[in-house]
């Protein structure tokens, strides 16, 4: 993408004097400038924070359930506390990490630079996300100190109307609250996305990760209702016994898990939509070339977030739906893998020919090209009624979606976060442990959950807290990647927060990127732009000049 | 969107609308009209929304994407009616119990 030259010469690293130049992290400080700040970079730093703070959460939950299953025996907790576990891990990752996690911090800081505004359509409510999701959380982690909740991250019914009698509701509550959060964080950027483009910046200008953030504001925006009237009735029935789920009244416990499921399905392409567009991004960033089928990839991720609509019923196979409705959703799922195949296929063509460079953002990104590939095909599988009858409520399901969540969502949040980073904070990280962790979380990521395939296979069922011996080597090995894996992880926690201070001064663009982000200073400054862009060219039109000779990129 | 404001008039005459559909809600709850309760009661509360959403929430001579959006939302909402007609609708053509 091209601006006018004005725009580009604005696009130094400090001020023509010398002095330090200001941006939006220096421009003012204190407590109070952060917390009633309406700055959408900030807000999405706030978010950073929070939701490393539920990852890491999430992780030790993670942590305890490896180490119980280290062993085959049920040595280390009992049942009633491994329950609460493993619904804890469900809950802050998926609501607390995951589902805001990429939308909430790249989108947040991304989406206006990406479309030469100033800040997303509306400031206030922006902020008011932030505080809904911070309250929600904080309901999560009451209750979770106040006996925790043991259903599953899936609240079905009757288990959690009837018979458990832990935090159900107050988690519950804790999930409606940081829905409006999600609801309000999707409104604001299809807002900004419909309204505030550069000029010249057209639909199909547009970068592919903004189109791949505007698919999951729909998601959001048309889905959390109903997870959030799913939940207020769980509430209800438990309080009032009116009558929805509990066949003795009338209801129909099978409906609790259409509603939930109508949200929870798309809510899986909230987490990996935003992951893919980084990838998009980042694959035709380093391998120098335009995206292969830039229409076919934009479309795709609409046709994701639409037709993510339509399958939810195949995890309803075996829990009494009827088996005609099952069939219908086996056919209609296998179809939803066609435009996340289309994805696949175009980043495989574009880096066909490439001049590929092996930067960190990149080493991430060819992760999740391979662990997306693996986990979208095994839920091919699952998708058809014969196998999943088969491995239902198994270990194989478990590792179907960490292999999307875990090898493709945070594979492609951290690949963004390494490739802007520079932008975000203004320094570089360390470039030889960066790419030590994109491997190192490679391999362990792998160690762990390729393993529960075959565990799954051979019939090992999830939520349990002992298994039979014979299974006792896998689930070791499975434990041993965990900790590989969380070692990894730690190393971007340590290096980026070392960067803040010590890493050398990232310029404007340090990858030699295309993109309207790039043409600005790094950090931005408050309005992000001192002249209002102007585009005149599709994105990655590269090959693009040189990198700058003086670039550094790492130490 | 303040572009399209109705006179006064409008919004009183939509009130009164409602408040008269309102009356033959309850007017109807009174008549037994076999299958057909659910659907008339329904009825008038899908005609009471779409005075709301047209009037009151100024869908009515605003730019085109509103109406976009609002049937979207309507569009989901159909969506999740519709497959949950295809499993209750179809439960127990095998007759086997539970399938
Ligand atoms: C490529 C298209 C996909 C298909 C056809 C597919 C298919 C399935 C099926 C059939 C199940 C139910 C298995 C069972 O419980 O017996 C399942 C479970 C699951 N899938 Fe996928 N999947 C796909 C993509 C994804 C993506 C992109 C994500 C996440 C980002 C995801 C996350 C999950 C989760 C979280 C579960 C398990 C939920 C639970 O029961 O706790 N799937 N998938
Ligand atoms: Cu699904």
């Amino acid at each position: 993408m091209t601006t006018t030259p004005s725009a580009a010469r604005t696009a130094g690293a400090a001020m023509p004097d010398g002095s330090p130049r200001t941006h939006y992290l220096n421009a003012t400080y204190g407590l109070k400038s952060w917390l009633l700040t309406r700055d959408h970079k900030r807000i999405a730093l706030l978010y950073l924070v929070s939701i490393s703070v539920f990852f890491a959460l999430g992780g030790l939950m993670a942590v305890l359930i490896r180490m119980e299953l280290a062993t085959p025996e049920g040595d280390l907790f009992q049942p009633d506390i491994y329950n609460r576990l493993f619904t804890m891990h469900g809950v802050l990752m998926i609501f607390f990490f995951l589902i805001p996690g990429i939308p909430a911090v790249l989108g947040n800081f991304l989406i206006p630079l990406m479309i030469g505004a100033r800040d997303l359509a509306f400031p206030r409510i922006n902020l008011l996300s932030w505080y809904l999701y911070s309250i929600g959380g904080l309901f999560t982690l009451w209750a979770l100190l106040h006996g925790g909740v043991d259903t599953g991250w899936t609240f079905y019914t009757p288990l959690s109307t009837n018979y458990v009698n832990t935090s159900v509701i107050t988690v519950g509550v804790g999930i409606f609250i940081a829905g409006f959060s999600s609801i309000l964080t999707g409104l604001n950027f299809v807002v900004t996305i419909h309204r505030m483009r550069a000029p010249g910046l057209t639909w199909f200008r547009l970068p592919l990760f903004v189109w791949g953030a505007y698919a999951t504001s729909l998601i959001q925006i048309l889905g959390t209702p109903v997870i959030a009237i799913a939940i207020l009735l769980v509430a209800a029935e438990r309080t009032l016994h009116i009558g929805i789920f509990d066949p003795k009244l009338g209801g129909d416990p099978i409906l609790f898990q259409h509603l939930f499921w109508f949200y929870s399905h798309p809510a899986v392409y909230i987490m990996i939509l935003p992951s893919m567009g980084v990838v998009s991004e980042l694959v035709a960033t380093f391998s120098r070339k335009p995206i292969f089928g830039y229409k076919f990839v934009a479309f795709a991720s609409i046709g994701i977030a639409v037709l993510g609509f339509f399958v939810w019923g195949h995890h309803m196979f075996v829990s009494g739906q009827s088996i005609y409705a099952g069939v219908i959703f086996s056919v209609l799922s296998m179809l939803v893998a066609v435009p996340s195949a289309i994805k696949v296929f175009n980043w495989t063509a574009t880096l066909y020919k490439g001049s590929i460079s092996w930067d960190t953002p990149m080493l991430y990104a060819l992760g999740f090209i391979g662990l997306f590939t693996i986990g979208g095909l095994t839920g091919v599988m699952l998708a058809t009624l014969g196998i999943d009858a088969h491995v239902h409520d198994t270990y194989f399901i478990i590792a179907h979606f960490h292999y999307i969540m875990v090898g493709g969502a945070i594979m492609g949040y951290l690949g963004g976060l390494h490739f802007w980073w520079p932008k975000i904070t203004g320094r570089m990280y360390p470039l030889f442990w960066s790419k030590l962790s994109a491997i190192v979380i490679f391999i362990g990521f792998n160690v762990t959950f390729f393993p529960q395939f075959i565990l799954g296979y051979l019939g090992m069922p999830r939520r349990y807290h002992s298994y039979p011996p014979e299974f006792q080597v896998l689930n070791v090995m499975s434990s041993a990647g965990a900790t590989v894996l969380g070692l990894g992880y730690l190393m971007p926690l340590v290096y980026f927060i070392w960067s803040i201070r010590y890493g050398p001064k990232a310029p404007s663009n340090p990858w030699g990127a295309t993109g309207l982000e790039w043409q600005t200073t790094s950090p931005p400054p408050v309005e992000n732009f001192l002249t209002q862009p102007i585009v005149t060219a599709p994105p990655y039109t590269y090959p693009a000049p040189k990198r700058a000779p003086e670039v550094t990129r790492g130490v | 969107m303040p572009a399209h404001v109705q006179p006064v008039r409008v919004y009183f005459g939509v009130f009164a609308a409602l408040m008269a559909f309102t009356a033959l809600t309850v007017f109807a709850s009174f008549v037994n009209l076999g299958h057909a309760n659910t659907f008339v009661a329904l009825g008038i509360a899908a005609a009471k929304a779409t005075l709301v959403i047209l009037y009151f929430m100024h869908v009515k001579g605003n730019t085109k994407l509103v109406p976009v959006v609002i049937l979207s939302g309507l569009f989901f909402l159909l969506l999740l009616f519709l497959f949950l007609a295809a499993d209750y609708g179809t439960r127990g053509w095998l007759g086997v119990p539970g399938r």
